[in-house]
């Protein structure tokens, strides 16, 4: 591994000044570096100062309260899937993060992070766009928030601008009889990248009926995207399986998948329709218990 | 690069030392603190024979960097056993021949004793899916699994 400087700052204008500052033309934040750390050693990333995140309260913070949640970029997996009030306001992102890599990974790995890898096999991106998390990003000329689904622009590539930092992800309070769920094929059942991945999040009236939904898939395009198509298909049913059907033909539809090592492109456009389909029978299940 | 300077508490033990940023926790316990029962075997996170339990939490040991230790506390494998006494994990590895080339094997006590604490009576499958993170090639796992349930058992006080 290359050499590099190191700092730890405890708060987030220190952090921000570090980014920013003309000290080292590479500067990299540094939260549970399961992917960064690894980058650097194979030098497929290079860094001439690591910004350790994990000394700023802003990022380490877990609020959940009536607005919602508001979860600070480096907190662990671990800590989430522990957290049991998140884990059973948010259930489709403790099944994201709960899958991510091994109970080791999962004790370092950052949601924040995550999403600043920016994989289109993100697992807990899917997730965060089925629950239309937003991003709170703080630089040197303040703050500004982006929706999720803007936050990766391609493989590897953000929203963030020289300086910026991810402080936290915002969730919506869930609504009554709402829940998500989130699930992936992967041919392993653990320490595995996926080949698809799909969220589905959605809102049921007393009659059972579905009055919102959101679905979002990974690793079936250059980014996790939302589904919006697959989501019309079932607001306005019963879940029942005519809907589960047209969503899971939409999801299909929607996707823009490539060939590679883990997965055909044909193969994945069939997975996406399969999993939405799973993941929308789950999340239904779960707003229904709700009730 | 200049070194920095580290204050941590390794197995309940102060310890300081002098390492260069881009060091991993596995090396500086090797390396500069003479704890060579954490083994290295990928140095990418997916193996697991580098595991320690830092400040509660169950790492791979190649994917931390030492500087991160300032204050933070870590348990390794020389932690585990008390005084004399093997750690009942230890006790059931042997008892169940759970140990064959030994490289895998104090990853997969400390990755236990860590899946343990959390859940003290888990089901085989919570076994098996709770050391995914540690790769064995020799065993094929089975006198593993065993070993843990039976540690557990005891630890509870059921055997």
């Amino acid at each position: 591994m290359e050499p590099f400087r190191y700092q730890a700052p405890q708060s987030l204008t220190e952090a921000i000044e570090l980014l920013a500052g003309d000290g080292d033309p590479r500067p990299r934040a540094l939260a549970g570096g399961t992917d960064l750390l690894v980058q650097l050693r194979a030098g497929s990333v290079s860094a001439g100062l690591l910004v350790d995140v994990k000394r700023i309260p802003d990022l380490t913070g877990v609020v959940l309260d009536g607005d919602g949640l508001r979860l600070g970029a480096a907190v662990s997996a671990a800590e989430i899937g522990e957290h049991r009030q998140l884990a059973d306001s948010y259930p489709g992102l403790a099944d994201a993060v709960g899958v991510i890599g091994s109970a080791q990974v999962q004790g370092r790995a950052s949601v924040g992070g995550n999403l600043c890898n920016a994989s289109p096999a993100a697992d807990s991106v899917p997730a965060l766009i089925a629950l239309g998390a937003q991003c709170l990003i703080a630089g040197p000329s303040g703050s500004r928030t982006v929706p999720v689904e803007s936050f990766v622009s391609g493989p590897g590539e953000t929203a963030l601008a020289r300086g910026e930092i991810l402080v936290e992800l915002r969730l919506p309070r869930p609504p009554p009889r709402s829940a998500d769920a989130y699930l992936r094929f992967t041919p392993r059942t653990e320490m595995d990248i996926a080949v698809v991945g799909a969220a589905v999040n959605l809102t049921l009236d007393s009659d059972g009926v579905c009055r919102a939904a959101r679905v979002a898939l990974g690793a079936v395009a250059p980014t996790a995207m939302a589904a919006p198509a697959a989501a019309q298909a079932l607001v306005g049913t019963r879940i029942d399986e005519e809907a589960l059907a047209r969503a899971a033909a939409a999801a299909s539809a929607a996707c823009a998948p490539i060939d590679d090592k883990r997965g055909t492109a044909v193969f994945r456009r069939k997975l996406a329709g399969v999993l939405i389909r799973r993941a929308a029978t789950t999340a239904a299940a779960r707003a229904a218990q709700r009730g | 690069m200049a070194k920095i300077h580290v204050e941590a508490s390794v197995n309940g033990e102060p310890v300081e030392f002098l390492c260069e940023p881009r060091a991993s926790l596995l090396e500086v316990l090797r390396d500069e603190l003479g704890l060579t029962g954490t083994k290295e075997g990928c140095a990418t996170g997916e193996c697991g024979a580098c595991s320690v339990i830092l400040d509660g939490r169950l790492v791979c040991s190649c994917l931390v960097l030492g500087v991160e230790m300032e204050g933070r506390s870590v348990q390794t494998i020389e932690g585990i056993a008390s005084a004399e006494r093997l750690h009942p994990l230890q006790q059931k590895f042997l008892e169940h021949a759970a140990v064959q080339c030994g490289i895998c094997t104090p990853g997969l006590i400390v990755a236990a004793k860590a899946l343990l604490d959390h859940n003290p009576d888990p089901s085989e499958e919570e076994v098996r899916f709770g050391l995914a993170g540690n790769l064995c090639r020799c065993t094929g796992y089975d006198k593993i699994v065993r070993a843990v349930l039976d540690a557990a058992a005891e630890m509870r006080g059921q055997t």
